[in-house]
């Protein structure tokens, strides 16, 4: 007998299928429905009553300005309460389905892993989005009856993109925690990794719209664009059916997750010259992709810098160069440079910087770690700008000032910034045949292997240069010794 | 007789746990194979390798002729999986639900509407047509996965006890229902713990214990082979007087009561003539002489009793 073959679901078919029947079975939930309806109807006219409301309060006063900005802002809002729904739906989409026993069925079918992740992602996302669109419909529908006022074409598409975006990287995110969970409780729990950061987004826009500085929303929408995508490729990459059936329980193991970091961190070579010689010939070559990042980066940080030294001139009086080259070791000295103090204080605060880079890189994918670490870069470029502005020799200053211990510097942020990717990315794609959790704690070895055997004798010996060498370089080529 | 499924040192480890190990089997055409063991012996381990649910370990098999590793897609489209658990979408009416899995199968809406009209007419759900799954009694619930499982009509078919939660009428029509399908020259592995319902249905018996196969063959092969020659029973209308020593020779007692006795015969067919005819010269009168029928119950037992008594004697 040979296999049956009929006609084949095109791709987007399949993700429609899925798509289809979890929104069929979503709008027969009325636990669903009826915070949808309330979200959608009654909660924009509130906005409604409020944004009338404080326009008449605001005029009375002559603050229009405040209703200006309230209006927008309420607007945004009135679309992201829908779309907070898509969390809960996208939250259930795997783990419930395991719960419920109702998932092996749907693996076993031919439908590829693609297709049952996305069909999953669609069904959370349409109807909360769906309903946040109707919802903002609602609200103006309402002002423009009420108080006449209609939203300027740029600011409707911006709130509409925002919306949306906020939607998919919600919703991104949720499928991720959902398809590698046990149970929707478990999943619930983890919920915090995709709430707090979207909190802080919400207030960071609610700023930003009160600020009236509409414009960065385009930015927000490419950021919320490009991590939506990376959640999306990490849910697909991590999409596994052996996962999501074999697992039984999320159990926590520091016994066994210490015994693989320190495995990892040692790695097959014995004594320390052969943990050395593995660190420099395995460790950092597997780091390279990342370090021409962080390089190109970096370069760019500089290049902004110096751009944004045109936008944001420091005043003459303020940069008096002049007056600090007649002093300058003794300018130094204050600093503590020239000292062992200085010395510890430079590398403490250089360690502190990587380590705070590591650290919100673990939770950014290293993205927020790679920006700590483009902006002291930038201010260096944003100062050697201005200089240039200002008619001064800007190479020279940089050449006294950064230069010297720069040499050691700077390629300890661009290893200590590619072992920080290397981190963060690990969760994105883990290597074949590993588990996220593994993925991880071996990325974090790898990690601690390059800032100890790499990073840590760069900083020291940068820190070493700076206090005792660029002084007097410095002084040298600027005068003032 | 080409075999749809083949297995060779089928293997799946999970972390330090070996749950299925160096499982070798083969299901040709027409048969049907039972698969028996303890709870957490292996089996919904073996049948989600066999499905590509699971990607083994080690070893490799084939199912319909592909690869289950690397042919994944093409292996669950030959393949109609009954699930342990048959978690149904309880908010879905039957046909949608069924048409709704046809589709993913490829099946056209119309056809996947047709064949679901058709399973559950066959299963005797055609009333209950207006009733959500989640109002379902668990036998219907089973009835209508085996449905789903047999929707695209696959060459292979998995199932993993497919009449439990049955009353006796519905586990009957399940169970007739797989003979029909064997009558369409699929391969069928059935997972059960209903061991009369095995020896009814299976063609060959594979008894699993911590994830190997211990013994493998025919229903009558195990019996053979684990509980010795088949036991005949020789009941007398009066007392056993005389009647052991008028046994023919060769032919010992096993067992014997106040008017009867039992004896093994390798060969029945000619021992028990043998008998007859002793019994008659001895001016014994028979009653019955009948095959004490030796249940797959007690091949099971064998075998799982051995396998605790060879863990007692290693500890």
């Amino acid at each position: 007998m040979t296999v049956d073959t009929r006609e084949r679901l095109s791709f987007w078919e399949a993700v429609g299928l899925i798509a289809g029947r979890e929104i069929a079975d979503q709008l027969r939930d009325w636990r669903i429905l009826t915070p949808i309806a309330i979200l959608t109807l009654f909660f924009p006219l509130l906005m409604n009553f409020t944004a009338n409301k404080a326009t008449s309060f605001v005029a009375q006063y002559g603050a229009n300005v405040v209703a200006d900005r309230l209006i927008p802002f309420l607007l945004m809002v009135v679309g992201f309460f829908p779309i907070s729904i898509s969390l809960v739906i996208a939250l259930e989409s795997f783990a419930g389905e395991r719960e419920r026993l109702s998932l092996e069925p749907l693996l076993a079918t031919p439908l590829t892993d693609g297709q049952l992740y996305l069909g999953k992602m669609l069904a959370s996302l349409l109807v909360p989005l769906g309903a946040a669109y109707l919802g903002i419909g609602v609200y103006l529908g309402g002002l423009a009856l009420t108080v006449h006022w209609s939203p300027p074409p740029v600011l409707l598409a911006q709130v509409l993109m925002l919306t949306t975006m906020q939607a998919l990287v919600m919703v991104s995110g949720a499928v991720v925690i959902s398809s590698q969970t046990t149970s929707v409780r478990a999943a619930n729990l983890l919920a915090s990794f995709v709430i707090v950061p979207m909190s802080q987004l919400i207030i960071g826009e609610s700023l930003i719209m009160f600020w009236a500085q509409y414009a960065v929303l385009w930015w927000i929408v490419f950021g919320l664009f490009i991590v939506a995508i990376v959640l999306g490729r990490m849910g697909l990459h991590l999409f596994n059916r052996e996962e999501l059936l074999g697992r039984e329980i999320d159990v926590l193991s520091f016994k066994w997750a210490w015994r693989h970091v320190k495995a990892s961190f040692l790695g097959s070579r014995s004594g320390f010259a052969g943990w050395y010689a593995g660190v420099i010939r395995t460790s950092l070559p597997r780091l390279w992709p990342s370090m021409v990042f962080m390089i190109v980066v970096l370069t760019g940080a500089y290049l902004l810098g110096v751009r944004m030294a045109g936008q944001y001139r420091i005043p003459a009086d303020v940069l008096q160069v002049d007056a600090i080259k007649s002093d300058l070791l003794q300018q130094m000295r204050s600093f503590g440079l020239l000292s062992g103090r200085g010395w510890w204080l430079i590398l403490a605060n250089n360690l502190r910087a990587i380590g705070m880079a590591s650290l919100v890189g673990i939770f950014t994918f290293g993205i927020l770690g790679v920006i700590l670490l483009m902006v002291p870069v930038g201010l260096i470029g944003f100062f050697a700008g201005n200089l240039s502005l200002a008619g001064f020799d800007a190479l020279k200053y940089v050449a006294a000032l950064v230069a010297p211990h720069g040499i050691l510097e700077i390629p300890a942020a661009i290893i200590a910034g590619a072992a920080i990717l290397h981190l963060g990315m690990s969760l994105v794609s883990p290597p074949a045949g590993e588990s996220l959790g593994e993925s991880w704690l071996t990325a974090l070895a790898e990690w601690c292997r390059v800032s100890l055997g790499v990073v840590l004798p760069l900083l020291v010996a940068a820190a070493a240069i700076e206090v005792f060498v660029t002084p007097l370089v410095a002084a040298w080529l600027l005068g003032g010794g | 007789m080409g075999a749809l499924i083949e297995a060779s040192g089928l293997t799946k480890q999970f972390d330090e746990l070996i749950a299925v190990e160096d499982v070798t089997l083969r299901v040709a055409q027409g048969q049907i194979l039972a698969l028996l063991g303890p709870n957490g012996a292996g089996k919904t381990t073996t049948i989600r390798m066999l499905a590509s649910i699971l990607p083994p370990t080690r070893g490799t098999a084939r199912i319909a002729g592909y690869d289950v590793l690397e042919e994944a897609h093409n292996v669950r489209r030959a393949v109609g999986l009954l699930t342990e658990h048959h978690g149904l979408y309880t908010r879905m009416r039957p046909k949608a639900y069924l048409a709704f899995f046809g589709r993913t199968y490829g099946l056209s809406q119309t056809e996947a509407e047709r064949r679901a009209d058709q399973l559950l007419e066959r299963f005797g759900l055609q009333q209950d047509l207006d009733r959500r799954l989640g109002h379902f009694s668990r036998g219907m619930r089973q009835k209508l996965a085996l449905a789903r499982a047999m929707l695209h009509n696959p060459p292979v078919l998995l199932l993993d006890e497919p009449t439990s939660a049955m009353d006796p009428a519905s586990a009957r029509m399940v169970r007739q229902s797989i003979e029909a399908l064997r009558s369409s020259n699929r391969a069928i592995i059935v997972c059960t713990h209903n061991l009369a319902e095995a020896e009814a249905l299976a063609d060959r018996i594979a008894i699993i214990r911590k994830g190997r196969i211990v013994v493998l063959g025919t229903p009558k092969d195990l019996k053979q082979t684990l509980l010795g020659d088949p036991i005949m029973e020789l009941r007398l209308a009066g007392r056993l007087d005389g009647a052991v020593q008028a046994l023919p020779r060769g032919i010992e007692p096993v067992a014997c009561g106040e008017n009867w006795l039992r004896y093994r015969a390798s060969k029945p067919e000619r021992a028990n003539p043998r008998v007859l005819e002793a019994m008659s010269r001895a001016g014994l009168s028979v009653v019955t002489l009948t095959d004490v029928g030796r249940s797959l119950e007690e091949v099971y037992l064998r075998v799982v009793s051995d396998g605790e008594s060879d863990q007692d004697a290693n500890r």
